[in-house]
């Protein structure tokens, strides 16, 4: 699938909790708030993964959400980037010696960005957010992935 | 020239400038939403962006979909949506088809996008996308009676003060009803206008009328299972939609052109009444879409039938017998 430009200048975003605490989905939402204003930049929350562009995903995966998850990114349209928010979704974080755990999210479905944090802070997540639409013009300008 | 050939060159003229001109007042309207809301909001050429993207990216079909339906109601949706403003008269100047059709024939037209969403959202095999499409014929029911009364009053007004074909679109452009009638007939026009702004909104599917769309419990509802192409398709034609519902809007209630106050005569008056009909359709838009979906929270689907119906229905007959009260009164009848 051929990347062009509109794509970084038009991110829609889904997001999915695979188990989290909460505490980033609040983040999330408080970076959505008009302080932050993402939608300057074309960033928008869209309620179904077809119409996303980004899988904006919090939480450690537990075994439940293990099968969702990967069914929820294959449902979603190409091309498209998946972004961790938190840091239980990158190690497990305080949920790491759980026994409900299927792993970190980088084991169920490939990830692009990560912001840790716990939680993260509203900026952080933007900049995550920037650093993804620098690896898509990467990706355009024909470097390796 | 070719009769022919001249209407397929307008049709194609109109479409693109329709799309364009209906992309734009959305990005308008989700700029001056953001401005209420106190953010700065999306570019300007936000939507051309998104479609751009939307175009470029995946199409997917879901297993459980009908293919072919799935695949062709975005296409009907944009065509029909097109297909309308060929029979709306743009400013002073006349529609592409005007002699085939009239007012009626526009309300017939009107229903077709939304009937196309409908079964794409049946076709795709999805339940959030199922209820959506009972929702959305149900809100079709709704809004078509205030906005049948709305059309057949002021056309039966238009006839009873003896205009000749009352109801093609442009005697209606040409013979604003606010001239013929009196002062109780002003009385029942505001009150169709009141309706008309009520209506515009439903049948755009906007806030507080979207519960077909319900991003936050159906997750986008008769659109969930579209994707790329497709979805893309359908924002187009519902940018379509937006020009030709405020056209037909403006059309009926508030016709008038700016070239007879200005005394412009040939290619200038032609000008000055299209930029005037523009800006007539962003002050329709940005009043009873913008201001209201920012406004507003979303009705449940049985207070859109109630709004609709007792209350717009009620309004609607409050007018139609003012309107007759009016002729009686000027002895037209
Ligand atoms: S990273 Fe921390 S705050 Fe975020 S979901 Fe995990 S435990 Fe909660």
């Amino acid at each position: 699938m051929k990347l062009t430009t509109s794509l970084n200048r038009s991110l829609w975003v889904f997001h999915f909790n695979s188990g989290s605490c909460n505490g980033c989905d609040i983040e999330i939402v408080a970076t959505l708030t008009p302080r932050y204003d993402p939608e300057r930049f074309g960033v928008k929350l869209v309620g179904s993964p077809r119409h996303a562009d980004v899988l904006l995903v919090t939480g450690p995966v537990t075994n439940q959400m293990a099968d969702r998850l990967r069914r929820v990114y294959a449902q979603m349209p190409g091309p498209k980037v998946v972004m961790v928010v938190g840091t239980c979704g990158q190690s497990g974080g305080v949920f790491s010696t759980s026994y409900n755990l299927a792993g970190p999210i980088d084991q169920i479905i490939p990830v692009d960005v990560y912001v840790p944090g716990c939680a993260p802070r509203p900026e952080a997540i933007i900049q995550g957010v920037v650093t993804a639409i620098a690896k898509l013009e990467r990706i355009e300008g024909g470097a390796k992935q | 020239m070719n009769p022919i050939l001249a209407a397929v060159g307008g049709t194609i003229v109109l479409a693109i400038l329709a799309i364009a001109f209906g992309l734009i007042l959305s990005g308008i309207d989700r700029r001056v939403v953001a401005r209420m809301q106190a953010r700065v909001g999306p570019p300007l050429l936000q939507p051309f962006t998104d479609v751009r993207k939307l175009l470029a990216k995946q199409n997917i079909i879901p297993a459980n979909a009908i293919p072919w339906l799935f695949n062709l109601m975005p296409i009907v949706a944009l065509a029909s949506a097109i297909t309308i403003l060929l029979y709306l008269p743009f400013g002073s100047f006349a529609p592409v088809l005007g002699e085939f059709g009239d007012v009626i024939l526009v309300l017939y037209l009107l229903i077709i996008p939304s009937l196309a969403l409908v079964i794409g959202g049946f076709a795709s095999g999805s339940p959030y996308a199922t209820v959506g499409a009972q929702r959305e014929m149900v809100s079709m029911i709704a809004y078509e009676l205030p906005l049948a009364i709305a059309v057949i009053a002021i056309a039966w007004r238009l006839m009873a003060a003896g205009v000749a074909e009352p109801f093609l679109m442009l005697t209606l452009m040409q013979t604003p009803v606010w001239d013929v009638v009196g002062p109780l007939g002003i009385l029942a026009l505001l009150i169709l206008l009141v309706m008309m702004a009520w209506v515009t909104p439903g049948e755009l599917s906007k806030i507080p009328f979207d519960s077909p769309e319900a991003e936050t419990e159906l997750a986008g509802g008769i659109l969930v299972e579209y994707s790329g192409r497709n979805l893309g398709l359908f924002t187009l034609s519902q940018a379509v939609k937006m020009v030709a519902m405020s056209a037909f809007g403006i059309i009926l209630l508030l016709p008038w052109n700016l070239s007879p106050f200005l005394g412009l005569t040939g290619a200038a008056a032609g000008v000055a009444d299209l930029v005037f009909f523009l800006l007539k359709m962003l002050f329709v838009v940005i009043v009873s879409v913008t201001v209201v979906r920012t406004m507003m929270a979303r009705f449940r689907i049985t207070q859109v039938v109630g709004l609709y119906w007792l209350v717009l229905g009620g309004l609607g007959a409050l007018a139609i017998i003012l309107m007759m009260a009016d002729a009686f009164l000027l002895g037209v009848i």
